[in-house]
């Protein structure tokens, strides 16, 4: 086939790194606040160290490869 | 805006035969660059033919063949200049990896860490003279290479401008925020307010945006200087944000900077796997250039920071 229906998520789980999103998310943080997404991609903590929780904010990229998520 | 101010006998030559004589662009008896400045101020204006183009030049110049002749001579040095810089090999790899790796292994002088902890109000400023060069134009460039890109790609390059450019919103338009925050401060936000206050360092990381931009067989390096760009964005625009707090410059400049903490955590997951990523898996032979492309936004980015540490250090 040479126009073929592409695999494509709306949600991804970068190696190492953030939950990617894709549309305008409204995200409810561990304590229970409401966040909503100022832009049609957004990036979720995983590793729980950001500065910005519940976005990503780059710091996994600081910690050892074993504590990434 | 207007032609900049010639820095040299070439560029004033340049600007001149730009004003009023094209044809002798491409003349051999134009005289030699006598600096780094004289070549970058001039391919700077050639290249602004292509981008917002300029008052005092004609809109037909864009695409005049004495100017592409010119251009085309100017473009083959810098990149020339640009892949010698590189004296390293692009790593192999599973892609997303290794270029974060790649990313993170580059060490070099950070204005944001020297922001965040040491600059003046006056620094900060004279920084902010310096990004605007790019930062009022911010993902242009990019945008060129949309057409040039297959499927999966481009949809990840389109998703990642669609946010750059505001997602319909012109308020949130990435350089429209960084107009707003450069009036906050009391700066000009004219497009090209600065040029003429830029070093070459500046001019050429600018340059080096625009050849890749506009060379469809560049494709691959500019993908890759865009996610370096985004790979190295968020902890600096922290550190950034963090800085013009110290100092207590106004929230919309901050809110700039804020914004691409977790804005630029985004782009550069998108930049890498679904770009430069996707954009291997269907032409893996472009693997070295946009690894070429990752080093020359970051060797770039240390020449402009040493260039600037020693100015205010000199200054000091």
């Amino acid at each position: 086939m040479t126009a073929p229906e592409f695999e494509h998520a709306d949600v991804e789980l970068c190696p190492g790194g953030p939950l990617l999103l894709r549309g305008k998310h409204v995200v409810r943080d561990a304590e229970g606040r409401i966040h909503q997404a100022t832009g049609p991609l957004t990036a979720v903590c995983r590793c729980g160290k950001s500065a910005a929780r519940p976005w990503c904010d780059g710091t996994h990229k600081l910690l050892p490869e074993d504590k990434r998520p | 805006m207007m032609l900049p101010k010639p820095r040299g006998a070439f560029s004033a030559e340049v600007f001149e035969a730009l004003r009023s004589a094209p044809s002798r662009l491409a003349d051999t008896s134009l005289p030699e660059a006598e600096n780094a400045d004289d070549t970058a101020i001039a391919l700077w204006a050639l290249y602004e033919l292509h981008f917002r183009g300029l008052e005092d030049v004609e809109e037909d110049l864009e695409w005049h063949p004495a100017a592409l002749q010119l251009r085309a001579r100017l473009e083959s040095d810098l990149e020339a200049r640009l892949r010698a810089h590189w004296v390293g090999t692009a790593p192999q790899g599973d892609f997303a990896e290794t270029f974060f790796a790649f990313v993170a292994d580059h060490d070099g002088p950070s204005l944001a860490r020297f922001v965040q902890t040491k600059a003046t109000e006056e620094q900060v400023l004279d920084l902010l003279r310096m990004r605007s060069i790019y930062h009022l134009k911010e993902a242009d460039p990019s945008a060129w290479v949309v057409p040039r890109l297959p499927t999966v790609p481009k949809a990840g390059l389109v998703e990642l401008l669609y946010d750059e450019y505001g997602a319909g919103d012109p308020n949130r338009l990435h350089h429209h925020l960084f107009a707003r925050g450069m009036e906050s401060v009391g700066l000009r936000s004219e497009y090209g307010a600065y040029v003429d206050d830029a070093p070459a360092e500046v001019l050429e990381q600018n340059n080096a945006m625009a050849l890749f931009g506009l060379h469809r067989r560049l494709r691959g390096a500019a993908m890759g200087h865009l996610a370096a760009f985004e790979a190295t964005s968020s902890m600096p625009s922290r550190r950034m944000a963090a800085g013009l707090e110290r100092l207590g410059l106004d929230t919309a400049m901050i809110g700039y900077y804020t914004e691409h903490v977790t804005a630029d955590a985004a782009h550069e997951q998108v930049a890498v796997r679904a770009i430069c990523g996707a954009l291997l898996d269907c032409e893996p032979a472009l693997w070295d250039d946009v690894f070429f492309g990752a080093f020359t936004c970051m060797d770039q980015e240390d020449r402009v920071a040493g260039h600037l540490l020693g100015r205010w250090q000199e200054a000091a």
